[in-house]
């Protein structure tokens, strides 16, 4: 369990992350999603002990960074963001480099590099340099290197960024086999991504948490939310503008330019779950209007994600 | 001690791997080589004090550019969030460079013990000052490399962790020299900071504990504010 308090840092001042509260049972795959500049990489730095909080506390299990600092980072592996490798090491070389420097208690070093090898699929590479590994197979070393110690947290930053299509369902579902057993935290700002690899996403902006949730909580805000598209004829703009703004669920008639001008153009912002376009279609009926067109979006996540991080 | 010793291991091994080592290697026994047995025959005297003088000024190079890219290269390329995040206290991070870098310059005053073999064949050298030299010379490598790790850890230039490390080296050493300039309450403070103060005994094959302490204490503040550095960037 990973329990966040109060999280704050400022760096020269400026905020970086805003008085964030995080609970993280183990075994959960949790997706920390916002834009640029959200604090994702931020609040991933201060979990891994790399840069510390400003203010706020942390627990992780039950230990606390600040006091039992070598103690939590073994219990880490962590995956930075620009994979950040001795690029002049082979890759067999790293790993072993990275077992002696976390004084891993292995009793043979070589079986758990062959283990990640065959895992990550680096047998090709083993014996080539850092350096000339295309960017999937730097990749596939960060994240061997995060899985060296068997870590019961995972911490992935954007851990598909730069891969193509195939590499990224490959890490999807090695990220997924390991989360059945561990916790882990990934950053992304792909919205699919999280949708498609974690149990819960929290979604960040300028800092702070704007929505919390598994990837159905938060699809079913989205589903809360849905604007309906329709076109009538036959009916005054005020008339049918009161008419429509009447109908229950709806909260905003918006008047939209249509091509025909006999014809009047709306869009409707509609709360609720229910599809609204029975009752729509009941009230023009009911005036005798002709309803030439009427169609209905649910808003999607992206649109959501969209809102929760501009608004703020 | 594991992670240090690994560390040690990985930062001694990598001075081998690019070309620069080599270069430094030999322009070090070239330029000491030079220097010193230019005016060796003019002496007349079977000795290695020459050689062991030119250390402070030849050092305030070498050194700083043995340094430079220690840890300025992991903070530009980010390799030191990776190791920011391991099981590794600071201090061993800063140790184990350290001492991978004492031993590249003990490697490289190695060679030079063909210059004690060679006035031993046309006169009779005294082994004994000349152990003290090397002694000597190893503590002043040392504090110019703690001084150089300071500097490499201040910036993720290597060209500024150079500049800035040759800069307080070649100061240190030319310190003694430039007392004339001083005002005189500071004169003492400024002679016992000098590095000229302190190893001309060694240079003499003479080991004062004082001179050693003086050593071993700017290893220390050097390494020390590493590590504070370092920590600073958490």
């Amino acid at each position: 369990m990973i329990r966040i308090q109060g999280l704050n840092k400022y760096y020269d001042g400026v905020c970086a992350v805003e008085d964030l509260d995080l609970e993280v049972p183990g075994g959960q795959i949790l997706g920390l999603l916002g834009p640029n500049g959200a604090g994702k990489t931020t609040i991933l730095r201060i979990l891994t002990g790399y840069i510390r909080p400003t203010t706020g506390r942390i627990r992780i299990g039950d230990m606390d960074p600040a006091e039992d600092e070598l103690a939590v980072k073994a219990r880490m592996g962590y995956l930075p963001e620009s994979i950040p490798l001795y690029r002049t090491m082979l890759v067999y070389d790293f790993l072993r480099y990275m077992i002696r420097v976390r004084n891993l208690p292995l009793s043979d070093p070589d079986v758990r590099i062959r283990e990640l090898a065959r895992t990550f699929a680096l047998e090709p590479v083993m014996h080539k340099s850092v350096g000339e590994l295309s960017k999937g197979y730097m990749q596939r070393v960060g994240l061997a290197h995060a899985m060296l110690p068997d870590p019961e947290i995972l911490v992935l930053d954007e851990p598909t960024s730069g891969l193509d299509p195939n590499q990224i369902l490959e890490i999807r579902s090695l990220i997924q086999e390991v989360g059945q057993q561990k916790t882990v935290i990934l950053s992304t700002h792909i919205l699919s991504e999280a949708e498609a690899t974690c149990d819960r996403i929290v979604i960040l902006n300028e800092g702070r948490t704007v929505a919390d949730g598994t990837p159905r909580e938060i699809k079913s805000r989205a589903r809360q939310h849905q604007s309906v598209t329709l076109e009538l004829k036959r009916a005054g703009p005020d008339e049918a503008r009161a008419c429509l703004e009447a109908i229950s669920g709806v909260e905003r008639v918006e008047t939209l330019n249509g091509e025909d001008p006999e014809t009047l153009l709306f869009r409707l912002e509609c709360s609720g779950e229910e599809d609204p376009r029975e009752r729509i279609s009941n009230a023009v009926k009911e005036r005798d209007w002709v309803l030439l067109h009427l169609s209905r979006e649910a808003r999607s996540l992206e649109h959501i994600f969209k809102e929760l991080t501009l608004e703020s | 001690m594991a992670a240090l010793t690994a560390i040690w291991n990985k930062e001694f091994k990598d001075y081998f791997l690019t070309p620069i080592a080599y270069m430094v290697i030999a322009v070090f026994l070239v330029v000491v080589g030079w220097f010193f047995f230019s005016t060796f025959f003019l002496k007349n005297q079977a000795t290695l004090r020459g050689f062991f003088q030119l250390m402070p000024v030849v050092f305030a190079f070498v050194v700083p550019a043995l340094t430079m890219r220690l840890i300025s290269e992991e903070i530009s390329l980010g390799s030191y969030e990776l190791m920011g995040t391991l099981p590794v206290r600071h201090s061993q991070i800063v140790l184990g460079k350290f001492l991978a870098c004492l031993c590249f310059i003990a490697a490289m005053l190695l060679p030079t013990l063909i210059y004690g073999v060679s006035v031993d064949m046309v006169g009779n050298l005294d082994w004994g000052p000349v152990l003290g030299g090397y002694i000597g010379a190893l503590l002043l490598g040392g504090s110019y490399a703690a001084i150089g790790m300071l500097a490499s850890s201040l910036t993720r230039n290597q060209i500024i962790a150079f500049i800035t490390g040759a800069a307080v080296c070649f100061a240190l050493a030319y310190l003694k020299q430039m007392l004339f300039f001083m005002p005189e309450a500071i004169q003492g403070i400024v002679d016992y900071l000098a590095v000229g103060s302190h190893f001309g005994n060694a240079a003499q094959g003479v080991l004062d504990i004082r001179d050693i302490i003086y050593f071993l204490s700017i290893v220390f503040l050097g390494l020390y504010a590493t590590k504070l550095v370092l920590e600073s960037k958490e």
